[in-house]
């Protein structure tokens, strides 16, 4: 009841867009019915369309994103904690953070090929600079008092990063993750809709060029619904590895 | 009892550099020697370099000038021979009470089952039974420093450094975990040095109070204040009213002076 309480705006959008459409409000090539974009949904599982080019797509965007995650965990951790790695990386990621991804697309393929080479590079690229923020900023802030606990109770160096610097670093980690989630959905289908044979944003930019308005309108909701998707299990995954934090006795 | 220092420290000086602005000498010439199994309260007015000192010989502070020895060693690092409890606990906040514990343990290399075992030991030592699985976040004050104290005892350091441990608790909470802290020291005798700017608990506490100047911290005196503790008229006994009149007028003129130069 809640839920659907919750959810009531959307509904009433998808009615208010099934009636816009019917009563030919605005022109059917430019916004289908509902309707056909569902039954259109439907053809595009069946012949295996939809399914084969979210795999493709959803491979493409799990790579990427998760050698952001690992190498730009590194390399924060690594500017918190040594000077010389400061040094060296900190002007970079201050010169790549304001520039637009998108305008790497066509580097990416000029090195990779049209292939997954090229969006999976392009994602890591793009994902890791949120990651690397977020993990740099979160064990800055670790506490030298806990440091110190860890290192008298027979910790290494090593050791205490991982023991006590990373878990500091997790609540600001995880929210530069989730910031890279959206952006990797963002790069991807930017991508596949400029250059690639398969994927999500491929079959988007073919279904319009072809005029299949309501087929392509289906692909549309299936990235808005995988991002959602995305969003909100990363959400719940969070809260659970954040559940020590602000609880009340 | 002329006994080998197991904590000597020589000639000792620190300077503070704060990332901006000018160096500040706050040690100055500290020579002090701690029995084995003795309590020494290091007493004095904030801002004296007191708990700079305990970092020193904790080994997280790097030593400049002079030498700190433990157990005839020189102090290089952070080691499980000296364990330490700080004033605003250090507990992990990601771990419950009961992994805090089994932090150091498993640091040290102890079986698992030996572990779990020790760890409730300690738990039920410090009177946590029951809140094995909470976070620290769910804690009280009083029940966050009694995990921070089973979690450094059950590794069992031969030294307790403690950081003014009691400074963030209310009074009431207080003058408990002083009484806990003496019973179960009395159980099993550590080398202590506690830290504190608290006058009666000091004398309660130690068998001998070094007083500290004001910034640079130097030692002032040496004062032994060695009482029956078990009394439970301790606080109103004529000889211990005295010995904290004694050392109070010892650190008033210190505390006058560092409350004259705070800005």
């Amino acid at each position: 009841m809640k839920m659907l309480y919750r959810y009531l705006p959307l509904v009433l959008l998808a009615v208010f867009w099934e009636m816009a459409a019917r009563l030919e409000l605005v022109s059917s090539s430019a916004l289908p019915p509902l309707s056909d974009v569902i039954v259109s949904w439907i053809d595009l599982i069946k012949t295996g369309e939809l399914t084969g080019n979210t795999g493709a797509s959803l491979y493409r965007a799990a790579m990427g994103l998760l050698l952001a995650i690992v190498i730009g965990t590194v390399l924060g951790i690594g500017m918190a904690w040594s000077k010389p790695v400061n040094v060296l990386l900190s002007p970079i990621v201050e010169i790549f953070y304001p520039l637009p991804k998108s305008a790497l697309i066509p580097v990416t393929v000029i090195w990779l090929g049209f292939g997954n080479g090229s969006k999976i590079l392009l994602i890591f690229l793009g994902c890791m600079i949120p990651v690397t923020i977020g993990a740099f900023n979160g064990a800055r802030s670790s506490e030298q008092t806990l440091v110190w606990s860890a290192r008298s109770m027979g910790a290494n160096r090593l050791r205490m990063l991982w023991d006590v610097v990373l878990p500091s670093a997790l609540p600001e980690l995880l929210n530069g993750i989730r910031t890279a989630l959206a952006l990797s959905f963002i790069l991807l289908v930017s991508s596949e809709l400029i250059v690639a044979r398969e994927g999500l944003g491929y079959l988007i930019g073919f279904l319009g060029a072809n005029g299949s308005y309501d087929a392509m309108y289906a692909v549309v909701l299936t990235v808005a619904f995988l991002g959602f998707a995305a969003d909100r299990g990363y959400q719940m995954l969070m809260n659970r590895m954040l559940q020590w934090r602000e609880q009340t006795p | 009892m002329s006994t080998e220092p197991q904590i000597a420290i020589d000639k000792v000086a620190h300077v503070y550099r704060p990332p901006r602005g000018r160096p500040v000498l706050a040690l100055d010439d500290i020579s002090l020697q701690v029995q084995p199994r003795e309590f020494l309260a290091l007493l004095g007015p904030s801002g004296c370099g007191k708990s700079t000192l305990l970092y020193l010989i904790g080994g997280f502070l790097p030593i400049e000038k002079g030498t700190i020895s433990v157990n005839g060693e020189p102090v290089k690092a952070p080691g499980p021979d000296r364990g330490i409890v700080f004033q605003h606990f250090a507990l992990f906040p990601w771990k419950t009470v009961r992994d805090n514990i089994l932090y150091g343990l498993e640091r040290q290399g102890m079986p698992p089952a030996e572990r779990k075992q020790r760890a409730q030991h300690f738990i039920d030592l410090v009177g946590l039974s029951g809140f094995e699985d909470s976070y620290p976040s769910q804690l009280s004050g009083g029940m966050k420093q009694r995990t921070a104290l089973a979690r450094t005892l059950a590794f069992d350091p031969s030294i307790l450094l403690m950081d003014e441990p009691f400074g963030a608790l209310d009074a009431q909470t207080r003058h408990l975990m002083q009484t806990e802290l003496l019973r179960i020291w009395q159980g099993s005798p550590k080398t202590v040095i506690f830290v504190t700017h608290d006058v009666q608990e000091a004398v309660y506490l130690a068998d001998r109070v070094a007083v500290m100047t004001a910034r640079p911290g130097r030692i002032k005196t040496v004062v032994d204040t060695r009482f029956d503790k078990n009394d439970p008229g301790i606080f109103k006994a004529k000889a211990f009213v005295d010995k904290v009149d004694e050392l109070w007028n010892l650190v008033r003129d210190e505390a006058i002076k560092a409350e004259r130069r705070a800005p």
